[in-house]
């Protein structure tokens, strides 16, 4: 190993480097839009799957698991090219909706057993005081849920930064849209995915990073979780 | 009179855990439930708060009926405080916030009449200086005195107190006791599931004897205490004191 090849490799990295990271607006954009349509979905979705009323109880059911059972990919194709055929959808806005829609169904399974997960004292407590379900649910279950969802909320979070990607397929120019890009007009493969690979590493660590601060913030008083 | 049942039936599945129960309690009449565990004493009370459905008969508290429907449940909730064996403070809130909170919420009261009740319930039950405390930062008792001034807020006709003594360590007993007879001597009316047969002697106008269901036995006191005419009484009586 020469001198000279090494810093032929750090500038052939550094250039992939720089011809992706302008892309990697695209991918936190769409991952962050996703992954707020999968929380309002997931919230909304979640609490209706425990409705007293038995046919909400059984379209939020199926709501969750038709998405579960269907691959994403062929969600965003459905959407964008299905769909696109009726209403005129911008591929941004299908992209967005298929990740969305999709981590909506696994984030409404989280809020479900983290709302379950709360003692049924709880609610009787509330219901004693006279409360209705809602106000218990508002008042008292879901402060108490927040705690248990927020790791494995986070964890869908990481999952859907990294779904992101699927949706280059149907021509969202993102951080892998790019690197597919930039291997077949160079054909520098092995240099490319790696640095696509690193980029969405740094993306997932720091998230990981960011969960943990956000754990201890919405730890619940006397849980234990806030003290060492 | 505050509560009326009449021929009560609760059942759970094959299990009848309430059979043909009838009760009235009078304003301001304390009754004591004691009887064996699995008897039927808390589901009694439960009943009395619809946290249980009932299948036969009827309730009414406060000429209130309720129904099967649960159509006037949240009012009737009101007029009805209920302490729990396991406290079920809301761990999440500090002391004034668990006492605030359903007053805001359900009877409407601002912030500062809620706390300006809160602090002089809080007061009564000798916790001011635990008003910023949370649940897990108090004892037994504290918690359970918590949960009554909680209850209290409501500004509730009836109270119910399930076991609210047995998952306490026994030092911590008598400071509830002591605030549940300061109420019974202010005129509360109260239905209480208990153990403490010492208490109930004290403090109950009435005790029933309940088992599998049955209310087998009721009296004032020291005739049930003393001179039970049912044989199971007097068995129950003979293990517990």
């Amino acid at each position: 190993m020469t001198m000279t090849w090494l810093v032929d490799q750090i500038s052939i990295v550094s250039k992939v480097f720089y011809y992706l990271i302008q892309t990697v607006h695209w991918t936190i954009l769409i991952s962050v839009l996703a992954y707020a349509i999968a929380l309002l979905f997931g919230l909304v979705f979640g609490i209706l799957r425990l409705s007293l009323n038995r046919p909400v109880r059984w379209l939020a059911g199926a709501y969750v698991n038709v998405i579960r059972g269907v691959p994403l990919l062929v969600l965003i194709f459905f959407i964008y090219f299905g769909l696109g055929k009726i209403v005129n959808l911008d591929r941004f806005v299908a992209g967005v909706l298929a990740v969305g829609i999709c981590y909506g169904a696994y984030l409404a399974e989280i809020f479900r057993s983290g709302i379950q997960a709360i003692d049924y004292g709880q609610h009787e407590a509330a219901m004693s005081l006279g409360m209705t379900r809602w106000q218990t649910l508002r008042h008292i279950i879901l402060p108490q849920s927040v705690r248990i969802v927020v790791p494995p909320a986070a964890n869908e979070f990481i999952a859907c930064l990294k779904d992101s990607s699927l949706v280059s397929i149907i021509g969202l120019r993102e951080l892998t849209r790019a690197g597919r890009e930039y291997s077949s007009q160079y054909f520098l493969d092995f240099h490319t995915w790696l640095a696509v690979g690193i980029i969405y590493l740094i993306l997932t660590l720091s998230m990981t990073r960011l969960v943990r601060v956000i754990e201890r913030r919405f730890a619940v008083h006397g849980y234990g979780a806030e003290k060492k | 009179m505050i509560i009326e049942m009449k021929e009560v039936v609760c059942r759970f599945g094959s299990l009848t855990a309430l059979d043909h129960v009838s009760l009235t309690v009078e304003k301001g009449e304390v009754v004591c439930v004691i009887g064996p565990s699995g008897s039927g004493k808390s589901t009694l009370l439960r009943c009395l708060n619809a946290l249980e459905d009932i299948q036969e008969g009827s309730i009414e508290i406060e000429g209130l009926r309720i129904d099967r429907q649960h159509k006037d449940i949240h009012k009737i909730r009101l007029e009805v405080g209920m302490v729990f064996q396991q406290f079920n403070l809301f761990p999440h809130l500090n002391v004034l916030a668990n006492v605030n909170l359903a007053q805001m919420v359900v009877r409407g009261r601002s912030r500062e009449e809620a706390t300006r009740i809160s602090t002089e319930l809080l007061g009564k039950v000798g916790l001011i200086d635990k008003i910023e405390s949370f649940p897990n930062q108090l004892s037994g008792g504290q918690k359970q005195r918590v949960a009554i001034a909680r209850a209290l807020a409501m500004n509730p006709k009836v109270m119910l107190f399930d076991e609210a003594t047995s998952a306490l360590d026994p030092e911590m007993i008598g400071e509830v006791l002591e605030v549940m007879k300061q109420l019974a001597h202010e005129g509360m009316t109260m239905l209480v599931v208990t153990h403490e047969i010492g208490f109930a002697r004290e403090v109950a106008h009435r005790i029933l004897f309940i088992e599998d269901g049955k209310i087998v036995e009721s009296g004032p006191p020291q005739e049930l205490l003393s001179s039970p005419k049912n044989q199971r009484t007097r068995e129950f009586l003979a293990k517990v004191l």
